[in-house]
């Protein structure tokens, strides 16, 4: 007797729609979630776009902190310059996101089980059959048809079904994140700081979190953190412009901007999510990448379940589809985000100067993209294969 | 080299600790500070850290390469090695 069709490891936003798509299609699934809490720590920016969101679920205003209109870039000597969004965004509140994502897998049939530790596989025969956890202090085992790895930035799960999910160093970025109440911004402004003094090898974001309180963050790339902490360089940067600013919250974590791992499925398993590298490597996103991934895998394991077949050649899919999906245009970002690390703050600078005299109105996204392209001919290859779509 | 021993203590297994004895690497957490975030997972080589919502633990087929130190965002992992050069 097999305990359930599906198992996701992980109740992020990757794993709750995972785990809904697997349910609806009548499959018994189980999530698994380590912490106490659904959504809680929030290791995240919190911000998604409008377009991005309604793909999947009607946005509901309890989970809104504020509504983005408005974003303001800075280059490393503080010139600012302003984009009017023309599509809308969000700064979420992801407790309450994370738990309306799980509340909706349940409905839809899926079990929850919080505080449940996975620290290893049921493996026969080169198949993964099921997984082991701790439960308050308790091993337990459960066999299960399928098992979706939606783990996050440690993707252990992955690496115990033999996959690489290890991350080079230069393809983490470092970060640490406040939420800061007293604060005087623009409530529908996201602020982006880019440059070594701001964040080196990353970038520095202010996000307004509504009744006057922020997201703000950094994140340095992992072969510049030996030098520079990414603790220090928040607390420094919150005392010189926001003095007033009180913090409220603080969590640490890594935005695993690297490439989709190459192999995202093996024999009884998938990986969606952080843990299988989906985060846009540009912006350090990952909510909605993660969101249609887990999509895709609950639906793959549907199909699967109909065909009894669960090795990597019956799952074969689910790459197939995430690579159609947001797997090519994630090749794309990481190219851009790798050319993107050698800009020098001086050359930074000057774009921004160029910038500051193009009027706001016509400040498109391909305007800046050209003029950084004057700047850095290599990159303008595969900007022009990123908006074009090859 | 009291903390440093009480550190093994918590954050390593027995056969660590001897590892430690013999002078061999071994990379350490600074107690009641770790955030948990799972940085140093992902971008461990080995899959020698092992991490609970209230634990972290070096273990023993780790091979001292520091990159966990280094990536972790509040500096709460240290190797052996710089706490020798301090006491030096």
């Amino acid at each position: 007797m097999i305990d359930f069709d599906v198992i996701v490891v992980g109740g992020g936003p990757a794993g709750t729609m995972a785990a809904h798509a697997a349910a609806s299609g009548g499959a018994k699934t189980l999530i698994l979630e380590k912490d106490r809490d659904i959504g809680y720590p929030v290791r995240c920016g919190e911000a998604v776009s409008d377009q991005g969101l309604r793909q999947f679920v009607e946005p509901q205003p309890e989970w809104i902190a504020a509504t983005i209109t408005k974003i303001r870039m800075r280059s490393p000597n503080n010139t600012a310059i302003d984009f009017e969004s023309k599509m809308a965004g969000y700064v979420l509140h992801r407790r309450i996101f994370d738990y309306a994502l799980a509340n909706r897998a349940s409905q839809a049939g899926a079990e929850i089980q919080t505080r449940a530790y996975v620290d290893g596989l049921v493996i026969e025969n080169d198949t993964v059959k099921g997984v082991k956890y701790q439960y308050m202090g308790e091993n337990r085992t459960l066999s299960a048809k399928l098992v979706i790895a939606a783990d996050g930035v440690e993707s252990r799960v992955g690496r115990m079904a033999g996959l690489r999910t290890a991350t080079k160093l230069y393809d983490m970025e470092s970060a640490y994140q406040a939420t800061v109440g007293n604060i005087d911004i623009d409530q529908e402004m996201i602020d982006f700081y880019i440059g070594e003094n701001w964040a080196p090898g990353g970038y520095l974001w202010v996000f307004p979190k509504g009744n006057r309180m922020a997201n703000i963050g950094l994140g340095v790339v992992g072969t510049k953190a030996k030098d520079y902490n990414s603790h220090d360089l928040i607390h420094n940067f919150i005392k010189t412009y926001y003095p007033k600013a009180t913090m409220l919250t603080s969590v640490c974590g890594g935005v695993p901007v690297a490439q989709t791992l190459k192999h995202i499925t093996a024999n009884g398993i998938m990986l969606t999510g952080d843990a299988a590298r989906m985060v846009n490597p540009v912006s350090g996103g990952g909510i909605i990448s993660g969101m249609h991934a887990g999509k895709i895998a609950g639906e793959v394991s549907i199909e699967a379940l109909k065909t009894g077949d669960y090795s990597t050649n019956g799952l074969e899919a689910y790459p197939r589809r995430w690579r159609k999906a947001g797997g090519k245009n994630h090749e794309a970002l990481h190219r851009i985000s790798d050319s993107i690390k050698d800009i020098t703050d001086d050359q930074l600078n000057k774009i921004a100067a160029k910038l500051e005299k193009v009027p706001q109105k016509d400040r498109s996204l391909l305007k800046i993209f050209t003029t950084v392209a004057t700047q850095k001919p290599k990159i303008l290859l595969d900007v022009t294969r990123a908006f074009t779509g090859f | 080299m009291a903390g440093i021993k009480f550190e093994i203590m918590t954050s390593g297994s027995c056969e660590n600790q001897f590892r430690y004895l013999k002078g061999l690497i071994m990379i350490l957490v600074k107690d009641n500070r770790c955030d948990f975030c799972g940085t140093c997972v992902a971008v461990c080589p080995v899959d020698a850290i092992e991490l609970r919502e209230a634990d972290i633990a070096i273990l023993d087929n780790c091979i001292d390469c520091d990159i966990c130190v280094w990536v972790c965002p509040i500096e709460v992992l240290y190797s052996d090695k710089e706490e020798e050069v301090k006491h030096d």
